[in-house]
């Protein structure tokens, strides 16, 4: 009988602790859709597509989705020098947009999980904070 | 064959519901052969929003970052004393202009972002200063918009002085489309006009209109990023961006209202659609709209004598498309776009220098000069 206490104790447990973390993502993407709105669709476009060879796409981005400390510090503090995104190569610049690290990491967590990417490792302000210059 | 005609009319509507957007009446095009090319001067700059030459032929500088650096005999000085900058998304060390007077007052005009006043956020700031050495000193704030907002859009902030002195600037809708624009007892999305001590002249057009910021000289504006005096008319010329598609040439005048976001060419950047008029009793219709955008920065006429062929043009940065473009205006008529400088980079700024040379501003290059081709 306690067996079964137990179990039904880890059991409920581990869903609270799924659904937390789930419900977690969703509102930080909930954020960081309108932080993506504000701040980056007038280059990146409102599907992620970017513009040829001008601004990277974000949507099934290489860069994005196997850099996540660069593409952090990207956001934090601006991105200058050539970067390789899908097999094309970008040298462009983009300004620093005084987001706080907590809205950082709402956009992270938004555009790692918008246009076909997919991003289960939650960004957390902490992460963002850690992540110098 | 009555279901054919009603399948084909479903059809019609469909397509002609789907947002569609008159592309601009002239289309821009690759010249053949050019007589110019360009040479760096100022290299390794971010973003080079605004630029001045002083008279002893050094250049000030502002980066969006909040530097102002002073450029003189090829080397790059940092000036201190300049102003606490809000740097948030499109808000940031602006524009700069000399008083047409400096050399007999010294005061230098810049816009910037601020921080300064009531609640979180910033907006758009007018201040002058002289400078002393490698310092800004009595400085003086002449305007400040309000109320401060987080929004990262739309801080406008070109500065340009009209033949008697008159100060004028823009300030964008800040993001607040359907709050700002059209409400003259707010800023933003308004061409402002001071004089150059920053008190509002007399003769403003709702100097006597209750409640109104007076400072107002034209409202219904987005985003004005470019703005010159026409050398040849003494008129104040902007071109400002639209949404997706919309961007427009004006020809400011008292009291005007430009329609944002009442009538517009634009559509929103998801294609969906905010207005479905282009044209509106009392509202302007613009001097020139471009569909697609090409995101317009910086403006300047050419009427020195360094280039023959383009006397009279009006240059146009493109963001956007990463080019220079002219544009041949013929009584108040775009006739014909051409790019110059394609795949320079973001072109952010285009003045013509007191030398008579064109100087085009590029993000994350620098500064380049329009020369003859040997």
């Amino acid at each position: 009988m306690k067996l079964l206490y137990l179990s039904f104790f880890s059991f409920c447990s581990i869903i609270f602790t799924c659904s937390a973390q789930s419900s977690e993502l969703d509102s930080s993407m909930e954020r960081g859709a309108f932080i993506y709105e504000d701040f980056c669709v007038t280059c990146h476009l409102p599907s992620g597509e970017g513009v040829e060879n001008v601004y990277p796409p974000i949507a099934k981005s290489d860069y994005l989705m196997n850099n996540r400390e660069a593409s952090i510090k990207g956001i934090k503090y601006g991105q200058k020098g050539e970067i390789t995104v899908n097999g094309k190569t970008y040298n462009g610049y983009m300004a620093p947009m005084g987001l706080s690290d907590d809205e950082v990491a709402d956009v992270m967590n938004y555009i790692t999980n918008s246009w076909g990417n997919k991003n289960d490792n939650l960004v957390t302000e902490e992460e963002v904070s850690k992540i110098e210059k | 064959m009555k279901q054919f005609y009603s399948i084909f009319a479903l059809i019609f509507i469909v397509f002609t519901a789907c947002a569609q957007q008159k592309e601009s009446e002239v289309e821009a095009s690759t010249p053949s052969e050019s007589n110019y090319t360009s040479e760096i001067v100022v290299s390794d700059l971010n973003i080079p929003w605004g630029m001045a030459f002083l008279p002893d032929g050094s250049m000030l500088i502002t980066e969006k970052s909040g530097e102002l650096i002073h450029f003189y005999e090829g080397e790059k000085q940092l000036i201190e004393g300049t102003p606490n900058v809000y740097v948030r998304g499109q808000g940031g060390f602006m524009d700069v202009k000399l008083h047409p007077d400096y050399i007999e007052n010294g005061w230098i005009y810049f816009s910037f972002a601020s921080a300064e006043g009531e609640g979180d956020g910033g907006n758009t700031a007018i201040l002058r200063a002289k400078l002393n050495g490698n310092t800004l000193v009595n400085s003086e704030m002449l305007y400040k918009a309000s109320p401060n907002s987080k929004r990262g859009q739309h801080f406008g902030s070109r500065i340009e002085f009209d033949d008697e002195g008159y100060l004028y600037f823009s300030i964008g809708d800040r993001g607040d489309r359907d709050v700002n624009p059209q409400d003259i007892t707010r800023d933003c999305g308004k061409i402002y006009r001071l004089n150059d001590d920053g008190s509002v002249p007399d003769d403003n057009p709702f100097i006597n209109t209750e409640n109104a910021k007076t400072a107002i000289y034209s409202y219904g504006h987005r985003n004005p990023q470019g703005m010159v005096k026409n050398p040849f008319t003494g008129a104040i010329w902007t071109n400002e961006h639209g949404p997706k598609g919309g961007d427009e040439i004006n020809i400011i005048e008292k009291g005007n209202n430009y329609g944002w976001p009442v009538i517009s060419y634009g559509i929103n950047y998801s294609g969906t659609t905010f207005t479905d008029i282009t044209e509106k009793e009392g509202m302007e219709q613009p001097l020139f709209y471009w569909v697609p955008s090409i995101a317009p920065s910086g403006m300047a006429f050419v009427s020195s004598n360094k280039y023959p062929e383009w006397k009279g043009n009006v240059l146009v940065g493109a963001l956007k498309f990463e080019y220079l473009e002219r544009l041949v205006i013929e009584n108040n008529k775009v006739v014909k776009r051409e790019k110059l400088l394609e795949d320079i980079g973001r072109v952010r700024n285009v003045i013509q220098g007191p030398d008579g040379f064109i100087y085009v501003a590029v993000e994350g290059k620098g500064i380049y000069k329009i020369v003859p081709q040997n």
